[in-house]
């Protein structure tokens, strides 16, 4: 069964060319893609990302459950601060990565991935199970949608609709509060690369409030954008993708977010094996890489170094910022090294492409 | 979506516009907005000689590669140098400053097997 968002209509309506993104029915893009991509690097953008899940853990030992769960450290959040963390099996295998949400040391809100959801409730459920402690289990998938504002015109839009100061509301922080009088819960999170809002409803409010966005941000030039100005934003900042960049066979020190684990932390799931493999060395490692002549990498192309194949490509497109082919992929540790000079093989061409630091792009700070 | 009656296709969504032994080729509306943007397009040599159904250039958009096929055999006469700089001008104006290549077809009789602007019409509502 394919899954529509509460705002499937309006994106019918504003012309979206719709694709099935498992199992949802998804807009890809409402006129261009790189349109879209530059609207929210230049000024502000919308993005109906109701697809994504969220579960309830709530109870007395919620903290100490969460802290089992994920490689980040949840225990030095404060009530109302956001955390990226993965989250890991036994061998220290990625199942998902997400956002934890600490409205108190009792209350969590997860946000996994849209293609996750059943695997990691199930997942979670199994953990609480064995843990036998007090903690309540609540997936609000269906009853939480999603809304993205996202570039550097947000807060602006935003702003003008909510008694919220978000002039004070920091990176990865979030605050309950209303929008046009209805409750909501905002942070100022992303995965795009630009200063933004992620909005949290009931799905009764959802095309309310996407539609009132629309209208008041005309000023600032708002537009709807779609998953494929998603899938480039994130992909220009060298945000992971689940499925592409990472799954359950590859850990987080080959993926690049080693810093997300946090082996002082006392015990987590996949913390022995993960210990084990740094103290081995990990023999592949995520790099990005930008190419040197004409073409665009594209996912399981081949990499290559003297002809001989080093790694496979994970993400890549053309990116609309730098105006190249950008990619990410996995290459030997021992050939990962930012400057080496690699090629892509497209179809019967060996492109070159050179290894670089990621992020590819970085906004200015204001 | 726009399908001009003066053109003719083929189901993989090439059009041919026909004038005596030549014919220009570019790809329809409908196929531009299944790419989205074309960033890039490998153009064949001219003076090569295709059979109908060949691939004969390459259209990379953000999302996908795509083969674009001749729709009738032939030689390739020129080709839309201006694409290399501006492939979105597929996307802009499909059937206008759009075009890809042209050719002079080989054998007339081939042109018979080309779909109207009414049945391309009915194969890609089939598609949906």
């Amino acid at each position: 069964m394919l899954k529509k968002t509460p705002l499937f209509e309006a994106h019918k309506k504003l012309g979206a060319k719709i694709i099935e993104f498992d199992p949802w029915l998804m807009p890809l893009y409402y006129t261009s893609i790189i349109d879209e991509h530059n609207t929210v690097r230049n000024r502000v953008g919308l993005f109906d990302v109701s697809h994504m899940g969220e579960f309830s853990i709530r109870g007395k030992d919620a903290l100490a459950f969460v802290q089992r769960l994920i490689t980040n450290d949840a225990s030095r959040l404060n009530n109302n601060q956001v955390l990226y963390t993965p989250m890991c099996n036994d061998e220290g295998a990625i199942i998902d990565d997400l956002l934890v949400y600490k409205f108190s040391n009792e209350n969590f809100m997860l946000v996994v991935n849209a293609s996750n959801i059943e695997k990691d409730y199930k997942w979670i459920e199994e953990v609480a199970r064995k843990f036998n402690k007090d903690v309540i289990l609540k997936d609000i998938s269906d009853e939480t949608p999603l809304l993205a504002l996202q570039g550097p015109k947000a807060e602006e839009v935003l702003q003008k609709v909510t008694d919220l100061n978000l002039s004070k509301m920091k990176y990865y922080w979030f605050k309950e509060g209303k929008v046009k009088g209805i409750e909501t819960i905002i942070s100022r999170t992303g995965y795009t690369g630009e200063d933004g809002f992620e909005i949290y409803l009931k799905p009764e409010h959802a095309l309310k409030i996407w539609s009132r966005l629309l209208k008041i941000g005309k000023k600032e030039g708002i537009k709807p954008i779609g998953l494929g100005a998603r899938d480039t934003l994130r992909l220009e900042c060298a945000m992971l993708l689940y499925g592409n960049d990472m799954d359950e066979t590859k850990t987080p020190l080959e993926t690049n977010i080693a810093w997300a684990v946090k082996f002082s932390k006392e015990n987590f799931i996949g913390k022995e094996a993960l210990l084990k493999q740094k103290e081995e060395g990990i023999k592949q490692r995520l790099v990005g890489f930008e190419f040197l002549e004409h073409g665009i990498p594209r996912r399981n192309y081949p990499i290559l170094k003297d002809k001989e194949k080093i790694g496979i490509v994970t993400s890549g497109s053309f990116s609309p910022t730098l105006k190249k082919g950008i990619g990410l992929g996995y290459v030997k540790t021992d050939l990962s090294e930012e400057g080496t000079e690699i090629q892509i093989q497209i179809r019967e061409r060996a492109v070159k492409a050179r290894i670089v630091k990621t992020p590819f792009y970085k906004r200015k700070k204001a | 979506m726009e399908i001009p009656k003066v053109l003719k296709y083929v189901k993989t969504h090439e059009w041919i516009r026909i004038e005596k032994e030549m014919g220009t080729v570019g790809i329809t509306d409908y196929a531009q907005k299944q790419l989205t943007d074309v960033v890039f397009v490998e153009l064949p040599q001219i003076g090569k000689v295709v059979s109908k159904g060949e691939a004969v250039a390459v259209l990379e958009s953000v999302k996908s590669v795509s083969d674009i096929y001749a729709p009738v055999s032939g030689e390739i006469t020129e080709v839309n140098k201006e694409l290399e700089n501006k492939p979105g001008l597929i996307n802009e104006e499909p059937y206008g400053k759009g075009w890809i290549f042209k050719l002079k077809i080989k054998d007339p009789k081939e042109l018979d097997s080309l779909l109207s602007a009414g049945e391309y019409e009915k194969s890609v509502t089939g598609d949906r």
